[in-house]
């Protein structure tokens, strides 16, 4: 049926009708549709971990002439509802350094994320997905490197022969050291 | 923008079809009446916005189904609200759904032509009530778990079929991971890409066969658009706005204790529009089941499919309002007879308090420190003293002893009581009223026990009341001391206050002024009595000692009465016993006050 056979209704009345009609059905689905979208961006409001120091090795276990060892590290991994103590929540490079200090690195590469390996022949670090490469202190060692900075070092602390790490992520893939 | 809506005019059709869409005849002018089926489709869209957002964040599987929901319940922004309007809108499909097909019958709208209309509409108030099945599961908590068990259950009684379709149905022979993927596959995917399909031919055929004009006609013709979707949505904005207040009302959307197969759980009951079925079936004596779960509902969902052939016959519009009718008003009868039936008896009060004491407790042991484990919030109920403290006693204790009276759960046990009462046991009260001549052989101390004519009783009434003051104050500050070796929680203010009368009553307990040793054995200090032994009385060990085994020759020995050793002889786990001792003592974890 085409509209011209309905009888005409004064312009005014039927503008307000449409108008609220639109109105009243954007109302009504936009509710939902909205407390969708509010819980959908919760994440935005939540932080990554607090980074206490955790304990990670003795200082015993690292090799005494500077040489990179991978460790786990064990933290409580909160998940969205789970908490489970005590479990890998990454894993970091501990290398000694002079004066009983101790150098930690995330092993996670800023590139793009990757697990960097250390090739202990050829005595870097290097990413296995872009080849990126560190040297030992963690900077960048190629000038060609796909990475924008070198391998995020972390605080560390030596208490009574064993190495705290304050164990934290960063965002991949930018200059500068953003916590995830 | 008028040439950009025309390129995309000329390369699709929109004004076309949106014409169509919009001006549909209504004849007789727009009516309130006709805005049932809008209405429905709201509700559905409303459900599939709703519903998606929430399987963002939902994760079936048996050990984190509640644990989502909890999250999105309680932990997420809003996520009360998302899951209340989804929870509340299909409840308010159902009964939307009655109203429209209550408004085509009473119109007369599913007469010929439009049988095939009227079935697909048959078919998809089939499918929504599927929705709601299937839904109802889905949060794993115990009112879910139990109450879908019934109907798997009554699946399994399907001529036939029967087992096979169970099991297909739960995914196994058990209810698990796979119950939940199957039904939240069911839920999210098949039903409503089904639901879709059905509401796609049932506009379809509307269309084709136009509106069935209520008569008679008020007024003139006039399109869709505006006067009747404006009526639409003023009758969508006012189901919005009952959901919303039921949204709010309720916080969003009931959530219970997470599933425990191995807990009872008395208030299974379905969702309120299956009750009449629940009721139905009690009718059906054992081994008629299927006539009441299976063979009556599907003859009268046929019967209901079958209005359009009925509707043919001279008084058939007739017999069809008062079929309906007829049929309602027993949906209704047996609604009302479940719910009253519920009402009068006090067990399923009580269960229902149990339930919500169970879902609140849940909550407060996963908002603690300690969080939920990956095996699954139903281990922090499982290893709740405060929850499964009353139940073990109720089951093992409260034959002879009772707690402040009842047997730990509230309910009076059959037995009459004939043991002592163990609310605040080693408390300094306890032990005052023990060595109350008035008391002491009591039906709250030994009264009701072979104890009554025993030693201990003999010298309360015989030398207690010849105490000097000294002699009380002396008794006073041992009992102080006695009741401290327990460390109950609720005293630890009071032990730390009183520390020095505590220390001084130490020195009392075992020395020869009031005598304790002559039967007792106190920090090694005995003059070799057999009774039992009150070194570190009350505490954590002693009791977990003692329940293990009181025939313990450190504790009553071969003068034990009656009282099993429920560790000695396997009757509970090491863990149930701690589970009771931690009880008896008033050790749970409390939440900080004035955090919910």
């Amino acid at each position: 049926m085409d509209p011209k056979d309905v009888p005409p209704q004064p312009d005014r009345r039927e503008f307000i009708t449409k108008a609220c009609a639109l109105t009243a059905g954007a109302v009504a689905v936009a509710v939902p549709a909205a407390s969708g979208l509010f819980v959908l961006l919760d994440p935005l409001g939540r932080k990554g971990g607090a980074g206490e120091p955790v304990r990670v090795a003795s200082l015993e276990a690292l090799p005494e002439d500077g040489e990179p060892r991978k460790f786990s590290v064990l933290a409580t991994r909160v998940d969205a509802w789970n908490r489970t103590p005590n479990v890998p929540i990454g894993a970091v490079y501990l290398r000694r350094q002079p004066g009983g200090k101790v150098q930690a690195f995330n092993v996670v590469c800023p590139h793009a994320g990757c697990f960097v390996d250390y090739v202990a022949g050829a005595k870097h670090y290097l990413c296995p997905c872009h080849n990126s490469s560190f040297s030992p202190d963690g900077r960048i060692q190629d000038p060609k490197s796909p990475s924008p900075r070198g391998l995020d070092e972390l605080e560390t602390e030596v208490r009574d022969g064993a190495v705290f790490v304050r164990y934290l992520n960063f965002r991949a893939g930018e200059k500068d050291k953003v916590q995830a | 923008m008028n040439s950009l809506l025309n390129w995309i005019d000329q390369r699709t059709g929109a004004k076309k079809l949106l014409h169509e869409a919009l001006f549909e005849n209504v004849p007789g002018g727009a009516r309130w009446r006709y805005v049932w089926g809008s209405t429905l489709v709201f509700c559905f869209t409303v459900q599939v916005i709703t519903g998606l957002f929430l399987w963002l964040a939902y994760s079936p599987g048996s050990q984190t189904a509640w644990e989502s929901v909890y999250y999105i319940q309680h932990v997420m922004a809003g996520g009360w609200f998302l899951r209340g309007l989804h929870h509340f809108t299909a409840q308010a499909m159902t009964v939307l759904l009655l109203l429209h097909l209550l408004q085509v019958v009473v119109d007369g709208a599913y007469k010929a032509p439009r049988e095939v209309n009227y079935w697909t509409g048959v078919l998809l108030l089939v499918l929504v009530l599927a929705l709601s099945l299937t839904g109802y599961l889905l949060p794993w908590d115990q009112k879910g778990y139990w109450a879908t068990k019934v109907a798997t259950n009554i699946a399994a009684i399907t001529p036939l079929i029967g087992p096979a379709l169970q099991k297909l149905v739960v995914g196994g022979a058990d209810y698990g991971h796979h119950t939940l993927t199957r039904f939240f596959a069911l839920h999210a995917g098949v039903i409503p890409g089904a639901i879709i399909a059905f509401i796609g031919l049932h506009v379809y055929l509307f269309r084709k066969h136009g509106l069935t004009a209520k008569e008679p006609r008020r007024r003139r013709d006039e399109p869709f658009w505006p006067r009747q979707v404006l009526c639409d949505a003023v009758a969508c904005l006012a189901v919005l706005a009952v959901v919303l207040t039921l949204v709010v009302m309720n916080h969003g959307a009931p959530l219970g204790a997470p599933a425990d197969p191995s807990e009872q759980f008395s208030a299974a009951r379905p969702e309120w529009y299956f009750l009449f079925l629940f009721q139905f079936l009690k009718y059906f004596p054992g081994g008629t089941e299927v006539w009441g779960a299976i063979v009556i509902p599907t003859v009268l969902l046929l019967l209901v499919a079958a209005l359009p052939v009925l509707g043919r016959w001279n008084f058939g519009h007739r017999f069809n309002l008062g079929f309906l009718g007829a049929m309602l008003a027993g949906v209704a009868l047996l609604t009302y007879l479940a719910v009253a039936e519920d009402r009068s008896k006090p067990e399923y009060a009580t269960a229902l308090k149990v339930a919500d004491f169970e879902a609140e407790r849940v909550l407060a042991l996963a908002e603690a420190p300690t969080g939920i484990p990956t095996a699954g919030a139903v281990t922090l109920l499982r290893a709740d003293p405060l929850v499964q403290g009353p139940k073990l006693f109720a089951r093992n204790c409260a034959s002879c002893h009772r707690f402040d009276g009842h047997d730990g759960l509230g309910g009076q046990p059959k037995d009459k009581q004939s043991a002592s009462d163990l609310k605040g046991f080693a408390s300094r009260d306890w032990l005052m009223n023990l060595l109350d001549p008035a008391k002491v052989d009591s039906a709250a101390y030994f009264g009701g026990s072979e104890h009554k004519d025993g030693e201990m009783v003999k010298w309360v009434k015989k030398n207690i009341p010849t105490f000097n003051a000294s002699s009380k104050e002396q008794l006073r500050q041992a009992l102080m001391a006695l009741s401290a070796e327990a460390g109950l929680k609720a005293q630890k203010d009071a032990d730390a206050r009183d520390a020095a009368i505590i220390t001084a009553g130490a020195k009392i307990l075992p020395g020869d002024d009031l005598g304790c040793i002559e039967c007792h054995t106190i920090q090694g200090h005995s003059d070799g009595g057999e009774a039992p032994d009150l070194t570190g009385y009350g505490s954590r060990k002693w009791l977990t000692a003692f329940i293990g085994n009181p025939k313990h020759e450190s504790f009553y020995g071969p003068r034990n009465d009656r009282m099993p050793a429920f560790g000695a002889d396997g009757r509970l786990t090491a863990e149930e016993i701690g589970l009771l001792v931690d009880w008896l003592r008033g050790e749970w974890y409390v939440e900080p006050q004035a955090q919910r």
